[in-house]
């Protein structure tokens, strides 16, 4: 057992460690700068939050501008779009990212609590592609809305089904069941989903709706893009759907999808830069638009904008410079690192309109 | 470690003053050694007031909005807001019963073996290897569960069980591999160790007297571990199911990997299902409204209210036994 006394200095050390520890934090002692290295500390720091999907292009964007601006560092925490909204409209940070752009309520809430609006900057486009499982069978299906949402719906529950065979014809599909397999957890891969099986079928609108996370009629929930794959992989004759990025750097073989032109497209950065640029003609003047289903003979149906959230009103004069300093950098220069990335480019257009709209950030 | 412990115990606050002074020392040492811990206690006591007192207010939108219903209700439908908590509590008292039902056994098997009847050597580096395995990130053990558990349920375990026991609703259906049988069996995995170790723990701490008095009284060594050695070490015992029953009911992670992400409630054990919280792990970064973030919160209540309960009768039992124990010694 150890000694009386030598408990006693023991505590009296600890006591001793733990204020000057306390000390220590309290004051900036100079003792830390002379053994550090000098480094000239960033004069500004933007905080952002929010999408997950595009955290790789950003922090690519980031560090980027970082490197042009050593002045300027931003600091983009990846804690989904949910997050990322509520932050934005909670003022914690100085901007927020979203897949999903905020809905009328949320602009409301966001202008009645601020006094200002929240702006929407589409950055980057994605996309989300079917991918399955099926035993025996390894040509590239081709799905059309009715097939997919129906699939989704639990109506079509075997691999055989007319809805299937008919626009594949060479392709000989067996009398298994359709394992349907979606998202666990929330995400705007699914938002973009479930946003496209509402448009086309008005069924699934009524009944399911889309949103970061449904009342599934039916199937399997896997936990992120591998967890998804994993199953569909892991699962014969099962279906599911992962982001395009997802799919392309992981070499998963994904069909193709009927579009609004009435043509079976393969999701690539092109097919869904053509979306956009579908869209971009009747783009409403906040960007809130919805590409899934886009019209445009080579448009990928399922695809979307990812949005910064920018604050219309910044009071901190240098911060403001420096974000709009960042979004004109990010709309034009920046562009470049996208295919890179796997990130499909914003249409020439698109980025126009938002280059004017950067002059309301006041 | 042992030594500083029996050194603070000496100077609990509940100690008569007197012999404290005994032992040595100035009063002035008791006073500051009670006033640290008596502050560590209190501090501990409001982290876990303060965290019912946040989890009841953050969810008031959704308690006013469905009321005692929402323990029963079935419904999760995040885009028509409409919210009930029944198939999540059904999911984490199934996986979890499912977990301890394998885990229990084995693990206390498992612990005889280790404390009685093997080698000492060998005894050590088992309960070495398997102490590691508490060690193993939830994360690591749901990718094993992904890769591994997942297919072997789909192709081997879950077609046997279905040959086997088929005419029981508990395995019908189809075996998609994902599910509250495959979850359980990982939660068995990682609430596997905190049985072995604990209970090995206190089955070595049984007095050798109790042993050769059962020995010299004729009973055979296996008569003397089963009949004399593991009741007086019941309780310790049953603290260790109760330790593993927490985890088992709180994990997250491994468990929202395989448990196929569909609330609903099935007489299968195959089907796939969800648990509190890996919803609320799942779906909160991304929860949209209000309402939506708030039922989230809510679930971590039912949660909290559901563990405190089984702590309740965790208590209840532990103290039965011990006055059973207490009778026959």
């Amino acid at each position: 057992m150890m000694n009386r006394r030598s408990l006693v200095s023991l505590l009296g050390l600890a006591v001793c460690a733990g204020l000057v520890g306390l000390g220590s934090l309290l004051s900036p002692g100079p003792s830390n700068v002379s053994i550090a290295e000098p480094v000239p500390l960033p004069s500004v720091l933007i905080n952002a939050a929010g999408a997950t999907f595009p955290y790789p292009i950003y922090s690519k964007w980031f560090s980027e501008y970082h490197k042009l601006h050593p002045d300027v560092e931003f600091n983009y925490q990846s804690v989904g779009s949910g997050a990322g909204i509520r932050q934005t409209i909670d003022k914690t940070v100085d901007f927020g990212a979203s897949d999903g752009p905020m809905n009328d309520q949320q602009l409301a809430e966001a202008k009645q609590k601020l006094g200002y609006d929240i702006l929407h900057f589409p950055t980057v486009l994605g996309a989300d592609v079917p991918c399955y499982n099926i035993p025996g069978v390894t040509a590239e299906l081709k799905f059309t809305p009715e097939s997919l949402s129906n699939i989704y719906l639990g109506k079509i529950t075997k691999w055989n089904d007319p809805a299937l065979t008919g626009p594949n014809p060479g392709v000989k599909l067996p009398n298994t069941d359709i394992v349907v397999v979606h998202r666990s957890d929330g995400s705007g891969t699914t938002y973009i989903w479930t946003d496209y099986l509402s448009k086309i079928n008005p069924a699934w609108a009524s009944k399911v709706g889309r949103n970061t996370s449904v009342n599934w009629p039916v199937g399997l929930g896997g936990k992120g893009n591998e967890g998804v794959a994993g199953l569909v992989k892991e699962t014969p004759g099962a279906i599911g759907y992962v982001e395009l990025i997802y799919a392309i750097q992981t070499h998963i073989p994904y069909g193709v999808v009927e579009n609004k032109a009435g043509k079976f497209i393969k999701a690539d950065l092109a097919s869904v830069t053509a979306a956009a640029t579908g869209a971009a003609a009747n783009m409403p003047d906040d960007f809130r638009v919805s590409i899934t289903n886009a019209p445009g003979a080579d448009a990928y149906p399922i695809s979307s904008f990812t949005w910064l959230l920018i604050p219309s009103h910044i009071a901190d004069a240098t911060k403001r410079d420096d974000i709009k300093a960042f979004l004109k950098w990010m709309l034009t220069d920046a562009q470049q690192y996208n295919e890179g990335l796997d990130y499909a480019r914003l249409p020439k257009a698109v980025v126009a309109k938002e280059m004017t709209q950067i002059n309301r950030v006041q | 470690m042992a030594t500083s412990n029996t050194g603070v115990e000496v100077r609990l606050p509940s100690a008569p003053r007197g012999r404290g002074l005994r032992l040595g020392g100035t009063r002035g040492v008791d006073l500051i050694a009670k006033m640290l811990t008596l502050v560590a206690a209190v501090s501990v006591l409001l982290v876990t007031v303060w965290l019912v007192i946040e989890l009841w207010e953050q969810s008031e939108l959704s308690r006013h909005a469905f009321g005692f219903r929402f323990l029963l209700d079935r419904a999760w439908d995040p885009v028509f807001g409409h919210f009930g908590a029944m198939p999540f509590v059904y999911g984490t008292l199934v996986t979890s019963a499912v977990a301890m039902l394998i885990a229990i056994p084995l693990g206390v098997g498992a612990a005889i073996f280790l404390a009685e009847l093997a080698p000492r050597g060998l005894s050590d580096t088992l309960t070495f290897l398997i102490e590691l395995l508490a060690a193993v990130p939830s994360v690591v053990l749901g990718l094993v569960g992904i890769f591994v558990v997942v297919p072997w349920v789909r192709t081997s375990f879950g077609p046997f069980l279905k040959d086997i026991f088929g005419f029981l609703p508990l395995f019908q259906g189809p075996i998609y591999g994902v599910g509250f049988l495959t979850a359980g069996l990982v939660l068995a995995i990682m609430v596997l160790p905190f049985i072995v170790s604990i209970s090995r723990e206190v089955l070595l701490s049984v007095p050798n007297d109790l042993r050769e008095g059962a020995l010299a009284l004729g009973s055979t060594h296996w008569e003397s571990t089963w009949k004399v050695v593991v009741p007086t070490a019941g309780t310790g015992i049953l603290g260790s199911i109760f330790l593993g029953l927490a985890r088992a009911l709180g994990e997250t992670m491994a468990v929202s990997m395989v448990i196929g992400g569909t609330p609903q409630i099935a007489a299968s054990l195959f089907a796939p299902g969800y648990s509190i919280a890996s919803v609320i792990a799942d779906q909160f970064a991304e929860a949209t409204g209000d309402l939506f973030r708030q039922s989230l919160v809510e679930l971590g209540l039912v949660l909290f209210g559901i563990t405190v309960l089984l702590h309740a009768v965790a208590r209840l039992l532990v103290n039965t036994t011990a006055r059973k124990a207490k009778g026959a010694a």
